[in-house]
């Protein structure tokens, strides 16, 4: 929005909760890209410190949140502000979920070198690198209001999906064949299970940018009309 | 919105006090039985847009207006239409509580019925005892209907002003910015008030307050400078506004 508000304070709380997202955002992004160096480089101690950055994280989930209520109770934001305050929320949330699959990939590396278990890993830094550019595709989106930026992001789930399960097959093969120890494998498949999550919670960013910039919901499929048919019950 | 529920039509209406013109073009349908909003900055032709329907416009020196007003179908600047008739479908209560603050609370009541035509005395107890009850004020002033209206409360002179306004039996309730001189709790008795009479009545209010238009009303319409910017279902055009001027004014931006 390139118009200003009239009210300077209104101005300046709304681009501070902006900035708050974007920060946190960035350093959900830092978290993740550690977390794969971790995995790559062997890196036990690197998983470590990353874990750590997540108190941060959290920290900025709580700090959104209050800012948004403030915001709510100060001014009783309307049309595109009104839509931002409540999904502001909504991104922290969803942000702090990444920061937590980020951790959670950081114990799986620590569960992997301490028995032992190794790479090489190809695909799975494949997957990272796409749910990353989800994310920061999603940010931008978000920075530079661009719609069609945010609907590209939504389309890319579909490749992270194809990779989660390529990546499922081939360790389901390699675990029944007995190539692999089972151990390995689960921690792997875990891996991958959590940078599907993080591909879905950018999609989720991303169809909140679109909410945002547009006021249109397009979620599970957008909104129904009211003449559509009720959705069947399975019996 | 279906046309056959539209209680007021307006159809290109414009109108100003002389050289001066302050509507341009108007058109929009009113629903019946429902709450419809209208909002703009100061200036932007909402007092006159609702003096208008009630034909109070014309009162004033040097005012004018053309286009077409209709109310169930029928133009009320038409030939044969009564404006003292018209004033009694279409009621208005006013920013200013405006009682008569010497008359009593049951001749405030029923000022209106007097000025209309005389009725018995039982007849007049229950239409005041009616209007009072409906204006949600009968449980405060049972027992000071003799009192000055003047010695009532900001809220409570403006609900007497909502009761007279029904005593005497409208179809369309105009408010103009009913609240704004009154404190939260005596604006949340008239939102409340507004939200009961609707199932009754047709009601147009002209507010200041944003998050007024959002609370009470069904439908919105946003004026700027005399025109009709958007008029959309009151959900809609405060979540997600069409047209850019209407999302600069309610989100309160400039530049």
């Amino acid at each position: 929005m390139s118009r200003r508000h009239t009210d300077r304070e209104f101005e300046a709380e709304l681009a501070e909760l902006r900035q708050r997202i974007l920060l946190m955002a960035g350093r959900v992004e830092k978290m993740i890209a550690l977390a794969m160096q971790a995995l790559v480089e062997e890196d036990l101690e690197l998983a470590r410190t990353t874990i750590r950055r997540d108190d941060r994280v959290n920290q900025d989930e709580i700090e959104i949140d209050e800012r948004c209520l403030l915001i709510l109770a100060r001014w009783q934001p309307m049309a595109f502000d009104l839509r931002f305050i409540t999904h502001a929320s909504k991104m922290g949330t969803d942000l702090e979920r990444i920061g937590d699959m980020a951790v959670h990939i950081c114990e799986r590396v620590e569960d992997l070198y301490q028995s032992g278990y190794g790479g090489p890993f190809v695909r799975i830094p494949r997957m990272a690198e796409i749910v990353q550019e989800m994310l920061h595709d999603a940010v931008d989106a978000f920075v530079a209001e661009d719609v069609e930026q945010a609907e590209a992001v939504l389309r890319r789930d579909d490749e992270v999906d194809a990779l989660y399960h390529d990546i499922f097959l081939g360790l389901l093969q390699r675990m029944s064949a007995g190539i692999e120890p089972v151990a390995r494998c689960v921690a792997v498949q875990n891996i991958a299970t959590y940078l599907e999550r993080i591909g879905d919670h950018a999609t989720n960013l991303a169809e909140q940018v679109i909410f945002v910039l547009r006021g249109r919901d397009v979620r599970h499929g957008g909104k129904r009309s009211p003449s559509d048919p009720p959705p069947v019950n399975s019996v | 919105m279906d046309p056959s529920n539209d209680k007021i039509r307006v159809e290109g209406l414009s109108a100003g006090f002389g050289d001066r013109r302050v509507l341009f073009d108007v058109s929009m349908a009113l629903p019946a039985r429902r709450v419809t909003a209208i909002i703009g900055p100061s200036g932007c032709g909402k007092s006159t847009f609702i003096r208008i329907l009630n034909r109070m416009h014309e009162l004033v020196r040097g005012a004018w207006a053309s286009g077409e007003v209709h109310l169930d179908g029928v133009p009320i600047h038409g030939p044969g239409v009564d404006p003292v008739l018209l004033r009694r479908r279409v009621g208005m209560v006013f920013q200013k509580p405006n009682p008569f603050p010497h008359l009593s609370v049951r001749e405030n009541v029923l000022a209106g019925l007097s000025l209309t035509g005389r009725r018995r005395r039982s007849e007049a107890e229950a239409v005041m005892e009616r209007a009072l009850a409906q204006a949600a004020l009968w449980d405060e002033v049972r027992d000071r209907l003799d009192a000055p209206a003047g010695g009532l409360s900001g809220g409570q002179q403006q609900r007497l002003c909502i009761a007279r306004a029904l005593a005497v039996d409208p179809e369309v309730l105009l408010m103009d910015e009913p609240c704004s001189a009154l404190d939260p709790i005596a604006t949340a008795r008239i939102e409340d008030l507004i939200h009961a009479l609707c199932a009754d009545y047709t009601i147009v209010i002209v507010t200041h307050s944003m998050q007024q238009a959002a609370r009470v009303s069904h439908r919105t319409a946003f004026l700027l400078l005399g025109e009709l910017v958007e008029h959309d279902d009151t959900d809609r055009l405060f979540t997600s506004p069409r047209d850019s001027r209407t999302e600069d004014y309610i989100t309160g931006k400039f530049g």
